[in-house]
Formats: C-alpha cells, structure tokens, sequence
C-alpha cells in the first residue's frame, strides 16, 4: 500500500489538468474572440449558446467530424507524429509548475531547467511538422518559427537568472516561497528582467505582434499549412498550453505565484473575502441576464452557469467561515491559493490579447534584430546589475533599495545606448550611408 | 537515494503517459468519426489554388544556421549562469567576479558578431559591400 500511495495524488492531478487543459484552451479561444469583438467594437461570437458559451465546444465536434488529410508527398510517420510531440511537450511543462500550494505534479529541486528544457522540445514538434508536410509554406513557417523561438528563447533564459539570483533556488515552489519570504514579489525587484520576460514569451509563443511564423497574409498558416481536422486541432492546444505555460511561468517567477496581494499585511486581509465576492457577482449577473435569453435552452444553460459559479462561491468562502484549526479552515491556503494563481495567469494572458489587438506585426528582420540586438544585450547586463546589486546589499550591508535601483538604473542607462544605436542603424542621417558606400 | 529519484520523477512519467494517451485517443477517436473522401486534388500541398511547382525540399537560406549556431553558443552560456545563480550567496565576492569576467567575456564575444554583422538579418548595402 505505502508502495502505491504517493503515486495516487499524482495521478489525479495529471488526469484533472490533461482532462482540462483542451477545455481550458477552446474557452481562452472564446474569451480572445470576445476581447478582439469588444475592442472592435463588435458583439462577437453569440449564436452558439447565451453569449457564445458553447462555442468552444461545438468547435470541437466540428475538429472531431473533420476529414482527417496527409499530403500524398508527405513523410506520413513524421507528419503523424509531429504535432504529438508538441502537445506532449508542452503539457508536460505544467507538471513542475505550482497552482496554490498544494496543486502541484511533481515539485523537482530543478523545476524551472526542467520547464524550460521541457517547452523548448515542442520547437521539434514544430519544425519536423513543416518538413513533413513537404509544402513550400510548411518549410518557410517552421524555418522562421524555429529561427524565432530559438532568438527569444536565450533571452528568457537570462532574464529568469535574474529571478533564481534572488530566490537561490530551482525549485518553482521554493521561488513562491522566497517572494513570501521577503513580502516582495519579484517583478518590483527585477521590473527589467520581468518586462525581457514579457516580451519573449509572447515571441515564444507565435503571438502577435510577433506571430510571423504564421503570418496569413505572407505563409498561409506557416508550419501548419497542410494540416486539417484534430492534427491541426492538436497544434492549436499545444500553441494556447504554451501560452497558459509561459504564463505559469511568469506568475511563479515575477508575480508572486499563488500569494494574495500584500499577502504579509495584515492590513489587507480583507481581500481574503474578494474572491468569493467575484464569484457571487458573476452567479448573480448570470442569474439576472437567464431570463433575457431567446432560446429556453440558453436560459437552462445561464441558470447552470450561475450555480457553477454559487458551487465556486462556496467552495471559496467555507474555509474563511469555518472555525480556526478545523480542516476545512486549513483548505483555505490551497484552494484560495490555487484561485490567486489562476487568476494572474489569466490577467497574463489578457495583457497578451492586449498587446495582439494594438500592435501591428513585426517584419521578420525587425524582430531578430529586436532580439538579437536589443533583449540579448539588455538581458545579459541584466544579469550583471542584478549581480551588482545583490552583491552590494548581502556582502557591503547595503539597505536593498538604493543597491537594488542602482543595478536597474545601470541596467536601464545600457538599455537607452542600445535603443540609441539601434536607432542609428536603422535611420542612418541623410548622407551618412552615402559616404561610406563611396568610400567602400 | 534511488528511491526519492523515483518518487519526485515518476509523477512526470505518468504526467506524460496521460498527456500522450488523451492526444493519441483524440486522434484515434476523429479519424473513426471523421469522414474519408480523398481526391488527387485535395492530396497535394496547398499553393494557393495552382499545382505546386518542384518538391518543397529545397536548399534554404544559410542565415537559419548561423541563427542556430549563435543560439547554441548563447542559450549554453545561460545555462551556466544557473548553477551560478543557485549558489551566488555563498560564493560572495568570489562568485560576483568571476561571473563578471565569465559575462565580459561573452559580451566581448557578443560584440565581435555584431560588428561581423551575424545578429543583422538583412545586412545593410555598406555591410554587404563590405563584406564582398
């Protein structure tokens, strides 16, 4: 029995996110049309469901019931193969990952290599799918999706540094507990290594405005051109697993991970009754707008929505109503924990549809140059200034803030020469570039 | 020792069976529902709307490459500054200079394929003159 026991929670927890995450993906799907609709000013998807909340899941059928196409010139086990390495790579990066304190797979002493290791496979899903597919937009797409990933990929590798420098470990759950320790999160003390962070986690993940890999309007679809039905479905999940990923990863790293805000402060205790009060608001919006629906089918579905969410209501504001020490009381950490978490992912990934619907797309140069000549540089003195810093304050007694802003301000003095440079480069002064093509 | 190995590792193992299973049973379930009606149209690659022109495999722009090389040589170079952030407490000043010089040396290496124009994508008329 004991041999079988510590396997049984873990096992649960796989099935529980495995089983969620397709679900997961098609509501974010859901969510970024009704953003993009909202900041267009449009109404979006409505028809399938009250407000569309079904649409995900008549997608899915839909994927389901699709003709299932191999290219006659395709290396058909490659081709079948490809897009299972890239789901599978990138599921199992949220295995080391922790949602609340208790929610967690499998806690490694080297959780954070292991994600990276992990999700940079799922670049060889990508790339021996567009070999495979032997199209000329397969090949051109997975060349440039690799190309980027792997430019972006070195940056976000350096910028964590910056976070494991102050946390002094690997492990995802000891990061949490080192930004609970210090009651900082580490965003406010590594804001440069947050903001490299951000930057190549959305190139890391194909998004706009930096979603050349599969850029319509030059490659089609990019690696995916010649995929139809669920292979290409399995693409999609990989590509919205990597961006609930790197969103964990964010959240562990820089935003606290499952902490409350001020979680230190007894102050501010009372945002211990925000989430329920979140969940009770959006049960009672359900409730009013039920009746409104046209269809009585809608209205049964607004109805089982709102008391999901009373169910969530519930579940969150017991272990604040039980008595002290009881064991539902003690439930309080993961479960309000395991909301926290979520709930900075999901803002997360709200900044990235952000930043989708106002920029427009980079051109392939721009962003190697932005990589390679702007977040490398920036990220590396990073490293350096965070080091500087940190030295300062443990081994001279420094206070932390003025040798922590020091190392940032240095940090950002090496940023500005290279904006500047970069700026000179790509407008050189009329005349300037004449001269020299003369004297070459 | 072996033993805690294999607990802290076997949740992964059975996290990427369960991931592999749920794709593989999702596959296997479309292409049972899924309808079949292949036409020699619909079998070839799309390039939108002719017959596509010669086989995809064709040699590619040797920039992918280099891209690839100076990625090995930085994404290695970070990897080592890890063990160093997990232990920079208790190197002190010791581990702080090194890492300095360790990160000089990088840049150093940094600048020279800058300035051979390896990190420029579309090399400008005077680099391209230049270089020829």
């Amino acid at each position: 029995m004991n041999v079988i026991m510590p396997y049984v929670l873990p096992v649960l927890f796989a099935l529980v996110i495995v089983a969620l995450l397709p679900l997961l993906a098609g509501y974010i799907v859901l969510v970024e049309r009704k953003v993009m609709a909202d900041m267009q000013v449009r109404l979006g998807p409505m028809r399938v469901g009250p407000h569309g909340l079904l649409q995900p899941i008549a997608d899915a059928v839909k994927l389901l019931l699709k003709e299932d196409i191999i290219p006659e010139n395709a290396d058909r086990l490659v081709f079948w193969g490809a897009p299972l390495i890239s789901v599978t790579a990138a599921m199992l990066a949220l295995a080391a990952l922790p949602i609340g304190p208790f929610f967690q797979i499998a806690d490694l002493n080297i959780g954070l290599l292991f994600i990276l290791g992990v999700s940079s496979l799922g670049i060889f899903g990508i790339v021996l799918g567009g070999w495979a597919s032997n199209s000329h937009y397969s090949l051109l797409g997975a060349l440039r999706s690799a190309a980027q990933l792997v430019s972006y990929e070195t940056s976000a590798g350096l910028a964590i540094v910056g976070a494991l420098l102050l946390a002094g470990t690997l492990s995802t759950r000891g990061i949490v507990q080192a930004q609970s320790a210090t009651g900082w999160w580490f965003i406010f003390v590594a804001p440069v290594g947050f903001f490299i962070y951000l930057v190549a986690s959305i190139a890391e993940t194909n998004r706009a405005p930096f979603d050349m890999p599969e850029a319509e309007s030059e490659l089609v679809a990019g690696y995916m051109t010649e995929y139809s039905g669920f292979r290409w479905a399995l693409y999609f999940l990989a590509e919205y697993t990597n961006m609930i990923v790197v969103a964990s990863i964010a959240t562990t790293l820089f935003l606290g991970g499952w902490l409350r805000p001020f979680a230190n402060t007894p102050l501010f205790n009372f945002l211990d009754y925000l989430p329920p009060l979140l969940m009770l608001g959006v049960a009672g919006y359900c409730f009013w707008r039920a009746p409104k629906q046209p269809v009585a089918v809608q209205k049964m579905f607004m109805v089982a929505v709102g008391l999901l969410c009373i169910a969530l209501t519930l579940a969150l504001a017991m272990p604040l109503a039980a008595p002290a020490g009881s064991l539902l009381a003690s439930s309080k950490a993961g479960i309000h924990g395991a909301f926290w978490f979520l709930f900075k992912v999901a803002a997360y990934i709200y900044v990235f549809m952000w930043l989708r619907f106002t920029f427009p797309r980079y051109r392939f140069d721009q962003l190697m140059r932005l990589g390679w000549q702007f977040l490398v540089p920036l990220s590396i003195v990073n490293v350096m200034g965070m080091g500087l810093g940190l030295a300062l304050h443990r081994q001279l007694n420094w206070p932390a803030a003025p040798a922590l802003i020091l190392g940032i301000v240095l940090t950002l003095a090496a940023g500005a020469y290279l904006l500047a440079t970069g700026e000179k480069h790509e407008h050189p002064r009329v005349g300037e570039e004449e001269e020299t093509s003369v004297d070459a | 020792m072996s033993g805690n190995l294999a607990q802290a590792y076997a949740p992964l193992l059975i996290h990427l069976l369960v991931a592999l299973g749920l794709s593989a049973i999702l596959l296997i379930l479309s292409s049972l529902i899924g309808q079949h009606r292949p036409t020699r149209e619909k079998m070839q690659p799309y390039e939108c709307g002719i017959t596509p022109v010669g086989d995809a495999r064709e040699p590619f722009d040797v920039k992918f490459y280099l891209v690839a090389m100076v990625f090995i040589l930085f994404d290695v170079e970070a990897v080592f500054l890890y063990p160093w952030a997990y232990v920079f407490r208790e190197l002190r000043w010791f581990g702080f200079t090194e890492m300095l010089l360790y990160i000089l040396i990088l840049l150093a290496g940094y600048v020279y394929l800058w300035k051979k124009g390896a990190l420029d994508w579309n090399p400008s008329k005077t680099q391209r003159d230049r270089q020829t």
